[in-house]
């Protein structure tokens, strides 16, 4: 077991967890911060990803003490003061989900996309994407989610986070 | 709705849901009712009625309560809770029935509170699947909404002292235009119950006076998805949860030799749970109970197994001998100008739902609640209730909107564990099977191999159709073009080599494959355009409408397919829904195939979410996509060889075409379920597309798995 430190959506938490214990588990379990998803355990859906200083990164294949001294943000992360940022207005506005089990993942993804691009060519979308899984099948919901958070001004939810 | 109409053809419907169980009943003091059930613990109802049975007599055996109070409350403040044994998957339900209630009686959606798969809560129900939710749910929850609102005029009537029928019920009021009076809804019950009972019919609102059912309603409780606020069954914590794992046998069927927990059991904190071939752990956090699985060492005796490769073979011997065609059959085939004899294969799949099984079981003395996702609450009810041999009033089962399903969560497997954990810990434990546990101790879409005899006029005129199929199922089996001589068989196979069950759409989608393919061949074998080769063999009104509107959309004729690029069409219908589409793919050098494009017509009588039913139609061709072209489950001695997403292929981003999706609403005739059959016509779309670039005819799913690559 290892001690460390984790700053999360903007608070310090001094976990106690497995030296090899992944983000995800630690982001789960021991915090109880459920929004991040297990969908595979293996960094190929998608479902568990958060930000480590703003870039997109799978919590489950990131080791929770690795990510100690970086600033993580979940999807419980981008709502400031009851505002939603663009992002998620977008997947609203648009229906981007059916079951949604994909979308806090779907929507980290597409947050880092937007910080590091925020007009992406359809390629860069793709690119950025790809790695996130929904099995209910909604991806032209999502581009068009994608789409319409990149024409949107950014709200004060993002203004906080950014 | 007359309960009786409710058990239209639902028992042939319910069983082709079923899913096979393996294993005997334990009963937690009797270690030798304990078996495995290659890896997990599975509750085998033997001596009870199985799903099929059940629903056989099931709405006998479960009446539907005919109280108005069994089914909404509405309290002092006009808020209406509404409960229904149907949950939540994805497919838009809590949204749409909500619609359907609030349409009924008159009030604002969003004063409407929907308590879904509780057990404790709402009235038995089967289960959701077999689109059963929109047909059958939906009119029932009407009845009791349109029961609710004229119990309230009357109730404002007697207040009033006057003629009923000259007040009104609108917004959550009921208005006297005549003195203007109003009463509100809470003001009339003041939370009491409606004790009413309702039997026989009551005339409902039709379509075309719909207000809030037939429009768009948002995902209710949208925001709590886009902020991670929603508790998925994964994510339910209890105080003093202890997380459990279970260790699997090394292959399926698999007896018990040998086992050492000594290194789990010193772990700090851990506690090891044997019960007869059954061991798992339980511990503080899930990465220990990870740990201390993994330091239990246990050998397995496997029996030897077949392979994937030898599957199609194994399934054909296994059903032979079956019914021969009857001698009409074989006149019209003999007098065929010409004939076409095909066979086609569909692989085991999974599906794959991206939340896997998981499972809170807590023990209160002799009662035991557990959280789980699941299509069929009161199914898991009754499997927790054998297994641990308790009344079913003493186990509730609760089905927290879960990331769904899509056929393939019916079983109660890791509820039962889950369940026998916590009652070893004595503590509430969670449970939640990893991405390989799922794709391997979950059950499959069953494999089959379908053939087809056919005989047609040079003029195109179709003059016989025998369709077999083996293993796979019989939904969509019938042939819905005119054909004087046609047969439809399936055969079932004992004891197929892995647990399948239950898929959106069940075997309509083989059966669609194969059928649209053989058709495609016909048509191109006597000269005539694929469309018009259909229209001239159909007559059903609703199928040729979806057909032409693909068509018409797709603008199919505008252009020749090319060596590099197809066009292809398929239709078909089940369950109520009719279902076109028309593929555009794209073939490069290296015989990699692109879709690029979809247009999928889809017509389920009058639509009650316009926005959910596209988002389903939408998801559905992307679905099919995966299993029309890649998804495939390989398996060899007991073992799934690819039970990871590193290894099993599934639809991804830049795998969807451009889709549109036309939907034809027809008010004039009830709403059927739209979750499944959307699913079907993509594959024979693709492959005809393929036919049509290449000449090579893809009679296996996935297609894209020997000449050509996706
Ligand atoms: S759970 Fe991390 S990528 Fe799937
Ligand atoms: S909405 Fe169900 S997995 Fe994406």
């Amino acid at each position: 077991m290892a001690e460390f430190t984790l700053k999360v959506n903007g608070s310090e938490h001094r976990v106690n967890a497995g030296s090899e214990e992944s983000l995800l588990s630690v982001l789960r379990d021991r915090l109880q911060l459920t929004g991040t998803k297990y969908g595979c355990g293996e960094g190929q859906c998608g479902a568990c990803t958060v930000l480590l200083d703003g870039q997109p990164a799978l919590a489950c294949i990131t080791l929770a003490s690795g990510a100690a001294g970086q600033k993580i943000t979940t999807i419980e992360g981008l709502e400031r003061n009851g505002e939603l940022c663009h992002v998620q207005q977008a997947f609203l506005h648009e229906g981007a989900f059916q079951c949604a089990y994909c979308t806090s993942g779907m929507i980290m993804a597409a947050t880092g996309l937007l910080h590091a691009h925020p007009h992406p060519s359809e390629e860069q979308i793709l690119q950025a994407m790809n790695g996130n899984i929904c099995r209910c099948g909604t991806y032209p919901r999502i581009l068009a989610a994608i789409h319409r958070a990149a024409q949107a001004a950014p709200t004060e939810a993002d203004d906080a986070r950014a | 709705m007359p309960a009786r109409e409710l058990q239209d053809g639902f028992a042939t419907e319910a069983a082709q849901h079923d899913v096979p169980r393996q294993l005997r009943a334990f009963a937690l003091d009797r270690r030798d009712f304990l078996r495995l059930c290659g890896g997990g613990l599975l509750v085998c109802l033997a001596g009870e009625p199985s799903l099929a049975q059940e629903s056989g007599g099931g709405w006998g055996r479960h009446p539907l309560p005919e109280q108005i109070s069994a089914w909404l409350f509405i309290d002092a403040h006009g808020k209406v809770t509404v409960y229904t044994g149907k949950v939540e998957v994805g497919q838009n339900i809590r949204t749409s029935l909500a619609q359907s209630v609030a349409e009924e009686l008159r009030v604002a959606f969003d004063t409407i509170t929907m308590v879904m798969g509780d057990t404790d809560l709402v009235p038995w129900d089967a289960g959701t699947f077999g689109s059963r939710t929109t047909p059958t749910m939906g009119p029932q929850l009407r009845k009791m909404a349109a029961a609710a609102r004229s119990l309230l005029v009357e109730k404002a009537a007697q207040q009033w002292k006057v003629d009923p029928a000259t007040l009104v019920a609108a917004n959550g009021n009921v208005t006297n235009p005549a003195a203007a009076q109003t009463l509100s809804y809470g003001a009339l019950t003041q939370g009491e119950k409606l004790t009413a009972t309702v039997d026989g019919e009551l005339p409902l609102t039709p379509a075309t006076e719909w207000k809030i059912a037939g429009t768009p309603v948002p995902k209710a409780d949208g925001r709590d998805f886009v902020t991670g606020r929603h508790k998925y069954p994964s994510d339910i914590v209890r105080p003093g949860m202890l997380y459990g794992k279970v260790v699997r046998p090394s292959g399926f069927r698999a007896t018990l030799v040998s086992v050492d927990t000594s290194a789990a059991e010193k772990m700090p904190g851990v506690q090891v749970v044997r019960d007869g071939d059954f061991i798992g752990v339980v511990a503080p956090d899930g990465w220990t109970a990870e740990k201390a699985a993994a330091a239990i060492e246990a050998k397995w005796a496997v029996p030897a197994q077949i392979s994937n490769t030898e599957l199609f073979a194994d399934l054909k011997k296994r059903a032979e001998g079956g019914a021969a065609a009857g001698g009409d059959m074989e006149q019209a085939l003999a007098g065929a100008e010409m004939k076409m004899d095909a066979e086609y294969t569909i692989a085991y799949i999974q599906h794959a739902p991206l939340e896997p099984r998981a499972a809170v079981a807590e023990w209160d003395g002799t009662h035991l609640t557990v959280w789980t996702g699941t299509q069929r609450p009161f199914g898991v009810r009754d499997e927790l209730a054998q297994a641990f041999r308790l009344p079913g009033n003493q186990v509730r089962v609760l089905m927290p909107d879960m990331g769904s399903g899509y056929g393939g969560k019916h079983s109660g497997e890791c509820a039962v564990e889950c369940a026998r954990l916590a009652k070893a810990a004595g503590k509430p434990v969670k449970l939640v099977w990893t991405r390989e546990e799922e794709f391997t101790w979950a059950y499959f879409r069953p494999a089959g191999v379908i053939s087809i005899r056919s005989g047609v006029r040079h003029d195109g005129t179709l003059i016989a159709w025998a369709q077999t199929n083996i293993n796979s199922g019989p939904s969509g089996i019938d042939t819905p073009y005119n054909v004087t001589a046609k047969a439809g068989d399936f055969r079932e196979v004992e004891d197929p080599p892995l647990r399948q069950g239950s898929y959106r759409a069940l075997a309509a989608t083989a059966n669609h494959f194969a059928r649209e393919s053989h058709m495609d061949d016909l048509a191109h074998a006597v000269n005539m355009d694929p469309l018009e080769f259909r229209l001239k063999n159909l007559t059903d009104a609703r199928l040729r409408a979806v057909l032409q509107a693909a068509a018409q959309r797709f603008g199919w004729g505008r252009q020749a397919s090319s060596p590099q690029r197809g066009f292809g069409m398929a239709c078909g219908t089940d369950k109520g829904g009719y279902v076109a589409a028309c593929a555009e793919v794209e073939i490069d050098a290296a015989r990699k195939v692109r879709v690029r494009r979809v247009v999928q017509a889809w017509e389920s009588g009058a639509i009650v979410n316009p926005d959910g039913l596209r988002n389903q139609t939408m998801g559905a061709i992307v679905q099919a996509m995966g299993g029309g072209l890649f998804e495939e489950i390989r398996f060899a001695s007991g073992k799934i060889l690819n039970p990871l997403f590193s290894e099993y292929r599934v639809p991804r981003f830049r795998d969807t075409p451009e889709i549109e999706v036309v939907l034809l609403d027809r008010k004039d005739i009830p709403s059927a379920g739209a979750g499944e059959i959307g699913i079907v016509a993509l594959a024979p779309a693709v492959g005809n597309a393929i036919f049509a670039a290449t000449g090579e005819r893809l009679r296996a799913m996935p297609m894209a798995a020997g000449k050509f690559r996706a």
